[in-house]
């Protein structure tokens, strides 16, 4: 049985989905700044499911009133970082919530290597696992489709 | 991973029946949405986007600015004559709608570029029609590499509404040649040109001023198609805008005290710092100040809604406007 059945990384909202169009990303924005999220735009190039923190690209974005300052961000990034993984995030300020309601992948490389479940043999018969990214032995900038 | 390890239902369009009922229920929604759009007359247009009332709603608040009402009002029909081509399938470049208001202070430009949002949003020009006001301190920066962001961080807040750019011709600086506002200029006009669907740009200012800033920014000057020239208000109009702001705070005007007042006005036009709509403002707000003491001083009375309401002649000849012109008199 196949663990990843689209054959592409699965973080965050959509990712079991084809790839969002751009203007179904501008519907997406257009939803978080009714509820008064604060969008970012961040990226990388080790997208290790414990690499909570990516790269941010520039501030996070408050009092914006519509999509299109958003996604003129995203283009900056992608024209910025061609084969990294870029992912918009909504930050959402109420008292009491003050952390990120929203996460999706926006741009992914051409060609993504994937992980590897690494093995290790203990003490006894125990077995202790580890996930190891099949691009990131490799320089940064040149993990994905270098 | 290489892509697709085995075939998605709705990965790849048309893998999945389900994808076909999608696709008609798409279609019927754009099929709805362009009967709703496809008006084929002038009043379809302003019914379908409240446009009209807007219109109204500035020829009846607005006092005097016949030419600006006139210019707005071409402007509009321009706006609903390109929708009614659009519908009828003939090709309509999106208008370049960037303009620039001039005129002296207190002409009302600001309020003007409010309702300007106000009509571009009902009409569908701009998405959200909020306003962003900001001068030359929110989009130049203090140091080399700060006013990129800031201008930028301005432009994306202002996307999908009308930034208004008072004082305009602050961001240009020709006496010192490493001024950061050059910068700013140069990202304004390419946000200007490359993203005129998603915002307007009114640069305003004194009207000089103004003329030379455009002559030194020739790029500027040929991105704005729409020159609006602010006139001073007569003062007829500024006695109508008194009472219209006195009316919005519950006070009118004594008999006499509007005589006063129209003299108050005849002395206060000749004088320096002269700000129209500004300076009628501020008067009745020092009027109401020596309204409120006056009253104050009678500490046992029981005050009618009248007396409160009323600001005497007194409360206006007490201006030093006045005094000023008795002495410029007995010179």
């Amino acid at each position: 049985m196949m663990t990843n059945p689209v054959g592409k990384i699965t973080q965050g909202q959509f990712s079991f989905l084809p790839e969002l169009t751009d203007p179904e990303i501008s519907l997406q924005i257009e939803y978080g700044l009714r509820h008064g999220y604060a969008w970012s735009v961040e990226y990388t190039d080790d997208p290790h499911p414990r690499n909570t923190y990516w790269e941010m690209f520039g501030m996070p974005m408050f009092d914006l009133r519509d999509a299109a300052g958003v996604m003129l961000e995203v283009q900056n990034c992608r024209r910025t970082f061609p084969r990294h993984y870029i992912r918009l995030v909504a930050f959402d300020s109420t008292r009491g919530v003050e952390s990120i309601v929203m996460s999706f992948i926006v741009q992914r490389p051409a060609s993504e290597p994937g992980f590897g479940l690494i093995r290790c043999e203990g003490a006894g018969r125990t077995v202790r696992y580890t996930v190891h990214g099949y691009g990131s032995d490799r320089p940064e900038g040149e993990r994905s489709g270098g | 991973m290489s892509p697709s390890l085995y075939s998605i239902p709705g990965s790849t369009p048309g893998a999945a029946p389900a994808m076909s009922a999608t696709d008609s229920s798409a279609a019927a929604a754009v099929e709805t949405q362009t009967a709703q759009a496809a008006a084929h007359t002038v009043s379809e247009v302003l019914a379908q986007s409240q446009a009209g009332a807007v219109i109204d709603e500035l020829d009846r608040d607005l006092v005097g600015l016949a030419p600006i009402k006139a210019r707005i009002r071409d402007i509009a029909a321009l706006l609903v004559i390109d929708k009614l081509r659009m519908n009828l399938g003939l090709a309509a470049a999106a208008p370049s709608l960037h303009m620039s208001f001039t005129g002296n202070p207190g002409t009302g430009k600001t309020t003007v570029a409010l309702r300007m949002a106000e009509i571009l949003f009902r009409l569908g020009y701009v998405r959200k029609g909020h306003l962003v006001a900001v001068t030359r301190d929110d989009l130049v920066g203090q140091y080399i590499g700060h006013t990129a962001p800031k201008t930028k961080e301005v432009l994306k807040r202002a996307m999908g509404g009308v930034l208004f750019i008072d004082e305009a011709y602050y961001l240009y600086r020709p006496e010192n040649e490493r001024d950061y506002g050059q910068e700013a200029i140069e990202i304004l006009l390419q946000v200007m040109e490359n993203q005129r669907d998603d915002l307007v740009v009114i640069l305003a200012g004194y009207k000089e001023r103004m003329e030379a800033f455009f002559r030194s920014n020739p790029g500027m000057s040929s991105r704005i198609a729409h020159h609006l020239d602010f006139p001073d208000y007569a003062p007829a109009d500024l006695l109508r805008i008194a009472e219209k702001l006195l009316e919005r705070q519950n006070y009118r005007f004594a008999a006499e005290a509007h005589a006063a007042f129209e003299e108050y006005l005849a002395h206060r036009i000749r004088q320096p710092h002269f700000a129209n709509a500004r300076s009628v403002r501020n008067a009745l707000d020092r009027a109401r100040l020596r309204q409120a003491s006056r009253l104050f001083a009678d500490t046992e009375r029981v005050f009618t809604a009248e007396e409160l309401t009323t600001i005497e002649a007194d409360d206006i000849r007490a201006s030093r406007v006045f005094r000023a012109a008795a002495v410029a008199a007995e010179i």
